[in-house]
């Protein structure tokens, strides 16, 4: 599928991460920064009906709301979503959502709470938030808008906000189930689904070489045998981004805001 | 019975050392007139329990907090309250990180007056480092899961905004999410109030808004009249937060005597003359509430 109109990084890693959500039944779809909340309502929009989302307040609503939309001007709610009720459905297990680590390791465990030592940080970060209670709950799918070995560390994350596939955390010795669905960034698409768990790239975006990904990761990766080209943006896909983002927000999260052709 | 108190005399009632939990939600909902009677105060050690805005960002530049136990500490539209963040970078605040929804379940099992409630949440985590108290549980069932025994957190007082109350302790707090006031209250030995608006019986000048009463009178130990109370956060459905305010707050965090800056600016006299100080009634009862 080719497109006439050009297109941007951000757009291209937009459509690559509403595909975390293809399939994935009914369930509360959180894509936690620009990015990933425009890739949750480009699925609703295109393959995705039935997942659910919020107005990023108190209510489920069936037409997801764009970036910046004023409070007068929001689309009438189908549902009520409070905190509390957020709780129990992601105890439920049915959600998925897709957020940011400032660390991910090898086994896929997340750190948005510190930098350094959790007594005295050197740089306090968010703190652990919803993570513990997400990651051991249902599938987390994450967006990393600048792929380098500061994110995707070496050894293991600072603080272990959302858990992953390490064993030596969980009392008895005893790996509970954890569900990493895809991770998207600014390079590829990568998954936690090869042997042992490890990281493996699955789709590299136009231009981007296997090595040039590995340079910038902490810990081995594995390349999936088909491994694909990250599909180009399809007009359709295209005008919805622009409906979901009028103001353009999504041009400030990838730096340099490139495009999604390297130039050759 | 009348439960009407000034915000004097609910601090004349704490003690150094108490565990007190804050209702609200961030820079949402937040008794923060209660809070700046607490920082005019020689209140000391206090373990402060809350989902944090600049309540808790507050009660740290002031070294009224000596622990935190907290889900998150934030103002929103700025992702780390800067005084928090200050005061952990320092090393100078003891910190019971937990995740959001435990602590739910802490406030749960205190109401429920259980000594703890099962969970997932936290196994594997680094929330099991932060909290090096908590003890696993397993299941007495043919499932023999290992579980978090999620301890109550039992509060000595819990601090809440609401929309109106009356003088019995009936409350309705306006506003999309009741957030988990309603556990707070539940959770603590005493709890006290403050309201945009004071009435003598609910009954006779609010009845066909009784959905918005998220807990009931008995919980309520005292009621304190304080219009424009949240100030500079936001309540529903009156007034937003007050985003220029608190950048300038976050600015001066800064600085190495920022608070002390902002203290005399801003908290230091009465809390008659502080809605004057941030720029009078009219601009505060207008401030916008933030879309999303």
């Amino acid at each position: 599928m080719t497109t006439a109109r050009e297109f941007t990084l951000a757009e291209l890693v937009i459509c690559a991460a509403a595909e975390a959500w293809r399939g994935g039944g009914e369930v509360l779809a959180t894509g936690i920064g620009p990015l990933p909340r425009i890739a949750a309502g480009l699925a609703k929009l295109t393959f995705a009906p039935e997942i659910m989302m919020t107005d990023g307040e108190a209510y489920l609503v069936e037409q997801p709301v764009p970036l910046g939309t004023p409070r007068a001007e929001r689309p009438a709610p189908a549902g009520w979503m409070p905190y509390s009720r957020v709780f129990n459905n992601v105890w439920s297990g049915r959600r998925h959502a897709m957020v940011t680590p400032v660390q991910i390791d090898r086994w896929a465990q997340g750190n948005i709470s510190a930098l350094g030592d959790p007594k005295k940080p050197k740089v306090q970060l968010l703190g652990v938030r919803g993570f513990p209670g997400n990651s051991i709950s249902h599938r987390n799918s994450m967006f990393v808008p600048h792929h380098s070995t500061r994110t995707f560390v070496e050894g293991e994350v600072d603080v272990v906000a959302s858990v992953g596939y390490g064993d030596k955390r969980w009392p008895d010795g005893k790996k509970r189930q954890v569900d990493i669905g895809i991770v998207v960034t600014n390079l590829c698409v990568m998954d936690f689904k090869g042997p042992d768990d490890a990281a493996r790239v699955i789709s590299l975006h136009p231009g981007v070489t296997f090595d040039e990904v590995q340079a910038a990761t902490g810990f081995p990766l594995l390349l999936r045998d088909a491994v694909a080209t990250t599909p180009i943006p399809t007009d359709e896909q295209l005008s919805i981004i622009e409906t979901l983002d009028p103001k353009g927000v999504r041009t400030s999260v990838i730096k340099g805001n490139p495009p999604g052709l390297r130039a050759a | 019975m009348n439960k009407e108190l000034s915000l004097r005399a609910v601090v004349d009632q704490l003690r150094d050392g108490m565990t007190i939990g804050i209702g609200g939600w961030g820079p949402r909902r937040k008794p923060m007139a209660l809070i700046r009677e607490i920082l005019r105060s020689d209140l000391k050690d206090l373990t402060i329990v809350a989902y944090g805005g600049p309540d808790v960002g507050m009660l740290c530049a002031a070294g009224k907090a000596k622990r935190l136990i907290y889900g998150f500490v934030s103002l929103d539209f700025i992702p780390i309250e800067p005084f928090f963040r200050k005061s952990r970078e320092a090393g100078g605040i003891e910190a019971n990180e937990l995740d959001e929804g435990l602590l739910v379940l802490g406030l749960e099992a205190a109401g429920q007056r259980l000594p703890f409630l099962p969970t997932r949440v936290g196994l594997g985590s680094d929330v099991m480092a932060f909290n090096p108290e908590f003890r696993l549980v397993r299941s007495p069932y043919d499932d023999g899961e290992t579980l978090l025994a999620m301890p109550a957190i039992e509060l000595d007082v819990a601090l809440l905004h609401t929309t109106r109350a009356d003088r019995l302790g009936n409350t309705q707090s306006d506003g999309p999410d009741p957030y988990f006031d309603a556990l707070f209250a539940r959770a603590s030995k005493q709890c006290f109030v403050t309201t945009e608006e004071l009435v003598d019986r609910m009954d006779l000048s609010y009845p066909d808004t009784v959905k918005s009463n998220l807990f009931e009178r008995c919980l309520v130990t005292g009621v304190v009249e304080a219009p424009l109370g949240a100030h500079p956060t936001a309540a529903h459905d009156l007034y937003g937060w007050d985003a220029e305010h608190l950048k300038e707050y976050a600015e001066l965090a800064r600085q190495d005597d920022g608070w002390t800056t902002y203290f005399e600016k801003y908290v230091a006299g009465d809390e008659a003359g502080y809605v004057e100080r941030v720029g009078g009634r009219e601009r505060v009862a207008g401030l916008a509430l933030p879309a999303m």
